[in-house]
């Protein structure tokens, strides 16, 4: 900070230092200013498109001519509603997401209370690199790589026959599609987790030890609803990166998701009305889960 | 006894988030085409052929260009937005953390088919800039829940003493608010720079043709003949990633001083 004096050279500050007063003295403008450039690209770029798939949902790919007819219908929302085959996939996505979210947070619970707690500083960041590394890996090699160890003649067959078990089918499978899910977006559940933990105050772990409670206690009563919100933050991620997906259902089971339904409409059938009429499902579920989130003051954990 | 436990079940969580990458890494090194386990014999030459393979060469340069543009933006983005929430009370301020954190809460599949309804409205050729757009519209909220978190946990006064010793704001932000927040930007940096370089669901409704290296690996992990070379990219980039994080790490544990951490 010893440099601080010299940083503007007042010879070629003049005009550079009033523009800086100015901004300084009007705070108004220093938030404009700020605020401008984010508000401006989400305000055009993503509120915008999001609005122009939303009207799209009320289109209609006309079936004689397989042209997009833009007259405003809720034939595809009619569909969606009286096909039991959409509901079904609706259901088993919505299904498989909360089941992979309840596992991540079960598998996430130990690493990340060992991070915060037990671990030694240099353990600590040892193990946050750790976690950090198989987010920079290819996600789609990780899913490929299940692929490989849960396939017949891979190693997971392999290790069920030296055991004695066999015609255990993983590949393809819906346990498959609950497997490479919890395990894609586990660090997304323990990196908010350990921050959740990690900023209860220390006091508070010895308060609850100088009254007498256990390890066990203090962490079900005092560690667990301290880090509620982060674990819901987390959850975000871990639901709705599932509900999204549609690449790994397609790579490990012959299950349909939403996400396979809505791609192949969009891109294989060119009926982008009907993509976008069932890609409100997940919006809508993810709205919902979004605002029972803030309300658990999972945006402030993340 | 309860700590050992602890430890124990932390371990094995570690190494089933490691088993897949190690066995992918094994059948880097793997003779033979077909994946069948145990693998009986051993080579390297896999690793020439990715190499001197083109399309994995230009895919990779693709997806470091879109990542560092995505990381760019998001930066700058995502830091505005920050300071705006952190130091300003203003209309919709609840709301701008809710906006900004949808690209990611919101299933790709539909920020990827929004983008791509408006792309193809608005007429504009599918390009690296449509593919830096998409990404970095779902990064900038790493970068700004990481900056907003350290400038809630630093502490004010140390911006106030600097202006009241007659810094000016250029001069306090370079000396004060940087060096206390660097740390921050540096982690969600490299969090969006992850985010975007890992991406396929929303890239394969922006990239049109173009093959970034995930998109390289989708379109080639099906044909039994390229396994052993998408394989051998799993791991170069797996080993790529790897020296950045670690000096990340390193970077942000070296400098605790101006944050009230611990």
């Amino acid at each position: 900070m010893t440099t601080a004096g010299s940083a503007i050279d007042p010879t070629r500050a003049g005009f550079g230092r009033r523009v800086l007063t100015f901004v300084h003295r009007h705070r108004s403008l220093q938030l404009l200013l700020l605020l401008a450039p984010p508000v401006g690209w989400f305000g055009v770029v993503y509120l915008g498109s999001l609005a122009i798939l939303f009207v799209a949902a009320f289109w209609y790919l006309d079936p004689l001519t397989s042209a997009i007819r833009h007259d405003l219908t809720l034939r595809n929302f009619g569909l969606l509603v009286s096909s039991p085959v959409y509901r079904t996939i609706a259901l088993r996505t919505v299904g498989i997401a909360a089941l992979v979210t309840v596992t991540d947070i079960l598998l996430a619970l130990p690493v990340a209370y060992y991070m915060a707690r037990a671990a030694g500083r240099r353990m600590r960041g040892l193990l946050f690199v750790l976690i950090l590394l198989p987010l920079w890996s290819s996600y789609l090699v990780r899913v490929y790589a299940w692929r490989v160890i849960l396939s017949p003649g891979g190693p997971l067959d392999w290790a069920f026959q030296q055991v004695g078990i066999q015609g255990v089918v993983l590949y393809p499978s819906d346990i498959a599609i609950w497997i490479v899910f919890s395990y894609i977006w586990l660090p997304y559940m323990i990196l908010p987790m350990y921050a959740g933990f990690e900023r209860i105050p220390r006091s508070l772990f010895e308060a609850s030890a100088d009254l007498g409670a256990r390890g066990r206690s203090t962490f079900r009563r005092v560690a667990l609803p301290l880090a509620t919100p982060a674990i819901v933050a987390g959850s975000i991620f871990t639901f709705s990166l599932t509900l999204g997906d549609y690449i790994t259902p397609g790579l490990v089971s012959r299950s349909q998701f939403i996400g396979n339904v809505v791609y192949t409409s969009q891109g294989v059938s060119g009926n982008v009305p009907f993509a976008a009429a069932f890609a409100t499902v997940p919006v809508i579920v993810m709205a919902a889960y979004l605002l029972a989130a803030r309300r658990l003051g999972a945006f402030e954990a993340l | 006894m309860s700590r050992r436990l602890l430890g124990l079940a932390a371990t094995g969580v570690l190494v089933f988030l490691y088993l897949p990458i190690a066995t992918i890494a094994l059948y880097a090194f793997n003779a033979d085409r077909s994946q069948t386990w145990p693998i009986t014999s051993f080579t390297t030459h896999w690793f020439g052929d990715a190499l001197g393979n083109e399309a994995v060469r230009s895919a990779l340069i693709l997806s470091l260009e879109a990542a560092l543009a995505a990381t760019a933006v998001a930066l700058i983005l995502g830091s505005l937005a920050a300071f705006a929430v952190h130091r300003f009370r203003f209309f919709g301020r609840e709301s701008l953390s809710f906006v900004l954190l949808l690209p990611i809460a919101l299933p790709g599949i539909v920020t990827g088919m929004a983008l791509n309804a408006t792309f193809n409205t608005v007429h504009v050729p599918f390009s690296a800039w449509t593919i830096i757009v998409g990404h970095a519209t779902f990064c900038v909220v790493v970068v700004y829940n990481n900056l907003l978190a350290r400038l809630r946990r630093s502490s004010a006064s140390l911006e106030e003493a600097s202006m009241d010793l007659g810094a000016n704001t250029l001069q306090t932000f370079r000396h004060v608010t940087l060096p206390m927040v660097g740390t921050a930007l540096l982690a969600g940096a490299l969090l969006a720079f992850a985010l975007s370089f890992d991406e396929v669901i929303v890239t394969t409704f922006t990239a049109g043709t173009q093959q970034t290296l995930p998109i390289w690996i989708l379109a080639n992990l099906q044909l039994p003949n390229q396994r052993p070379i998408v394989n051998v990219v799993a791991v170069l980039v797996i080993l790529l990633s790897a020296i950045p994080v670690y000096a990340a790490q390193r970077l942000s544990s070296d400098s605790g001083g101006l944050t009230d951490r611990g």
